[in-house]
């Protein structure tokens, strides 16, 4: 299973972090910058499997971001690699052409894509086409809400003119 | 997993498995991860020959893949595929060693790992070749890792002594500094092992100190063979045909040695053994026996506890004992193998197998039982191959009686045996129990070894703690030098308490008898003064009489060598023994012993074993 998500910037800024194990708060910041050090500090021809506390991370680059996921000693790591991928696909399709800055300004919708991925540390939907509409159902649902939350404010303004 | 175990359940999955490894392309990462998920499927399920080749062909592949997270899993998987089928992993023996020299860290790591399991007879020379040949060229951190695979698998697998020595003076040449203790340890015990070998490792380690003498290990090893068989190396003794000869003059051997000394990188452990190499040579080139002198000299003031004491011993051996000092450093005689790779494998698991490791070992000395058997090498009245025991702990340490002195209390200077430093002062020591008791039984060994050709090369061990007690306390040194120089034995001087205890037959069997008589050491209530007077009950002659005895951890036990080694027939004479055990129980514990008794009948072996409980109840 996988224990944790992590995304790190170059200069070692957490953008997004995902926690599938029970992980203390002191304990989630130490792991954070341990793990940045590691896999910051590696070359870049090296292999994207690094052996940490018994564990493997596996992580790959992408611009100027890290995408890393712990997984147990018996897993298959190509498998996660393609999970990697497929989670960096999906938020292309999403955002069209994404950047770190939709990261950091969307951050809330990175995390429902995440959701929708992966549950409790395992794969639970490979279609990228499913998480695209149900994201965008998501979306409509809350632009409807915001219409009505105006509509209503629009009510409550002209009844106290 | 499901098919684990099952023989039905991977039956069905072996058709499923097949197509799907056959069908996936692996040009994406997606298909190489299905890939992946097969081979390691293939490898959990019931045996299936088919399956198996195709899923290490797929690893194959991988292998030679240029991708290196590939590469990695590759060879993650074929250490699983190890315990399956060796033989097929064998075949990408290549591949491997290629990949050992990569430029990525933990692929390399993998490789060497994966290796270190492939290796056996058949392919450890070209293997170990290679590893030597990436060594040069390997980075520091892979350096350690390295060197201490090529030392475990050049030590499971030489298949000759002369390959073994090779390869390790090459990898001590390279990488001596971080080769552990125990290897070289292990090194100096083959080469001694190895008889006819001795010129040419001399030679060898000459060589190579020229070209690189700031390998520590390498050094140690040199100057303890340069002393041991410096004139093997002065003239050219034992060449083998693939030799060039190498002309080495007597001061040349010494200049190494020297240079040993002086350098200032050379740690304490390399500056001890030089010293003790240079009082060897002395004796061996006579010519140079000045210039050494004066070498050792340089020291007396050292400020390491260490070299002032040998160096002031050494001198002392200089000018007072000119007639001993041949007989002191004569060849070490051989360790014992056996015994080794039976204490290494109490601190190597799995390494070799052990003998039985009884908890009273039969050793003949003194008896702390994880210093038994090379204690015996050193110690006087016995020549057998002792009992393998089965403790860790440093063999060289053991060999050089680093154990055998408890409490070291008479000597203020031996006080401290620092592991390795304080092992080959040792070298040159009986390990007898530092008290006053052993410069008398010292004298005696000396006077009753006179005819003993094999005690006198023992003489290796002539106390020296003992010896630089004396030489530091002028007050005492006289009786004892004395003694040394005028080899005339002196009187016992153990007060004899026999009417307080009672004598007891300790041993009687058809063929032979045993007697203990006891006195108590006058201070030491904790000590008991044993005579053992054995008696031949049968009309044969008893050649060889060796006695030992083993005591257990509470006791000690030191033996004095018998007054002769054959026993007359029926009563006509008999042979004593003096024995002394201290009790670190005393009065909670009374004392109890196993004995051996082994002689010879018209050349024919005869082992007499028992244990004796009837010790009178106070001692």
């Amino acid at each position: 299973m996988i224990h944790f998500v992590l995304l790190v910037t170059r200069q070692g800024k957490v953008r997004l972090t995902k926690w599938y194990s029970p992980y203390s708060q002191k304990e989630r910041t130490k792991v954070i910058r341990e793990l940045s050090g590691i896999i910051l500090t590696r070359a870049p021809k090296l292999c994207n499997f690094v052996e940490w506390r018994g564990f493997k991370v596996v992580y790959k680059r992408y611009a100027g971001l890290y995408f890393c996921m712990c997984i147990n000693r018996d897993d298959n790591e190509l498998e996660i690699l393609d999970i990697i991928h497929h989670y960096v696909e999906i938020l292309d399709r999403y955002f069209g052409s994404v950047c770190e800055l939709d990261l950091i300004f969307n951050f809330h919708k990175a995390y429902y894509i995440l959701d929708e991925i992966l549950i409790a540390g395992e794969l639970q939907e490979s279609s990228k086409r499913t998480v695209i509409r149900l994201i965008d159902v998501q979306d409509t649902i809350v632009e409807v809400a915001k219409e009505q939350a105006s509509l209503v404010g629009n009510i409550i303004a002209q009844a106290t003119k | 997993m499901l098919g684990q175990g099952d023989a039905d359940a991977s039956d069905c999955m072996n058709d499923i498995l097949a197509q799907v490894a056959t069908k996936t392309e692996s040009n994406k990462n997606a298909g190489n991860a299905i890939l992946y998920e097969c081979v390691e499927t293939i490898m959990s399920i019931e045996d299936n020959g088919g399956l198996r080749v195709l899923a290490i062909n797929i690893l194959g592949r991988f292998l030679s893949n240029r991708d290196n997270n590939i590469r990695y899993v590759a060879l993650n998987m074929l250490m699983k595929a190890m315990t399956v089928d060796a033989q097929a992993v064998q075949r990408h023996r290549a591949t491997i060693l290629e990949c050992v020299k990569d430029s990525d860290a933990s692929i390399r790591k993998r490789a060497l790992e994966l290796l270190y399991l492939l290796v056996n007879e058949n392919n450890v020379k070209p293997l170990t070749k290679e590893l030597i040949e990436y060594l040069e060229v390997s980075d520091q951190e892979f350096k350690g890792d390295l060197t201490a695979k090529i030392c475990s698998i050049v030590e499971k697998f030489s298949p000759e002594k002369f390959w073994y020595i090779d390869q390790m003076l090459k990898v001590l040449s390279e990488a001596g500094n971080f080769v552990k203790d125990e290897v070289w340890h292990a090194l100096i015990v083959v080469i001694s092992n190895a008889s006819d070998l001795h010129g040419y490792t001399v030679r060898a380690l000459y060589r190579a100190f020229q070209t690189s003498a700031e390998q520590e290990t390498l050094v140690r090893v040199a100057v303890w063979c340069i002393g041991e068989y410096g004139d093997l190396l002065v003239n050219n003794v034992g060449m083998l045909n693939i030799e060039e000869p190498v002309t080495v003059t007597e001061s040349d051997a010494v200049d190494v040695v020297e240079v040993a000394i002086k350098r200032h990188t050379s740690d304490l452990t390399t500056k001890a053994m030089a010293l003790v190499a240079l009082l060897k040579l002395s004796s061996r080139f006579p010519s140079c026996s000045e210039r050494i002198r004066d070498i050792i000299v340089q020291h007396k003031g050292s400020l390491v506890l260490e070299l002032q004491q040998r160096s002031i011993e050494f001198n002392s051996i200089f000018e007072k004992h000119q007639n001993i000092r041949s007989a002191l450093v004569e060849r070490m005689p051989v360790l014992d193998e056996a015994t080794f790779s039976g204490r290494r494998a109490g601190s190597v698991p799995g390494a070799v197998s052990t003998s039985s490791g009884a908890s009273l070992n039969l050793p003949n000395g003194v008896a702390k039982p994880a210093a038994a058997p090379i204690a015996d090498l050193l110690d006087l009245s016995s020549d057998d191959a002792p009992a393998p025991s089965s403790s860790g702990g440093d063999f060289l340490q053991d060999l050089l009686g680093i154990d055998l002195l408890p409490t070291p209390a008479a000597t203020g200077a031996s006080q401290t045996p620092k592991a390795a430093a304080d092992v080959l002062l040792d070298l040159l020591s009986i390990g007898t129990p530092t008290t006053g008791q052993s410069n008398l039984s010292t004298a005696d060994i000396l006077s009753s070894s006179q005819d003993n050709k094999i005690l006198l090369a023992n003489l290796d061990g002539l106390s020296s703690p003992s010896l630089s007690a004396q030489a530091a306390l002028p007050a005492t040194s006289a009786p004892v030098l004395d003694l040394l120089d005028g080899f005339a034995p002196s009187p016992k001087k153990q007060e004899v308490n026999g009417t307080a205890y009672p004598s007891i037959v300790a041993y009687e069997s058809s063929s032979l008898k045993i007697a203990f008589n006891f006195a108590k050491s006058p201070g030491n209530p904790q000590t008991t003064l044993i005579q053992a007077t054995f008696t031949n009950l049968s009309p044969n002659v008893y050649t060889d009489f060796l006695f030992q005895a083993a005591v257990p951890k509470f006791l000690q036990l030191h033996l004095d060598p018998a007054s002769s080694n054959s026993l007359p027939a029926t009563g006509n004479g008999s042979i004593t023994q003096s024995l002394s055990v201290t009790n670190s129980q005393h009065g909670k514990k009374s004392l109890i012993m196993r004995i051996r008794i082994a002689y010879k009948i018209n050349g024919k072996d005869v082992l007499e074993e028992g244990q004796i409980n009837n010790f009178p109840r106070e001692l």
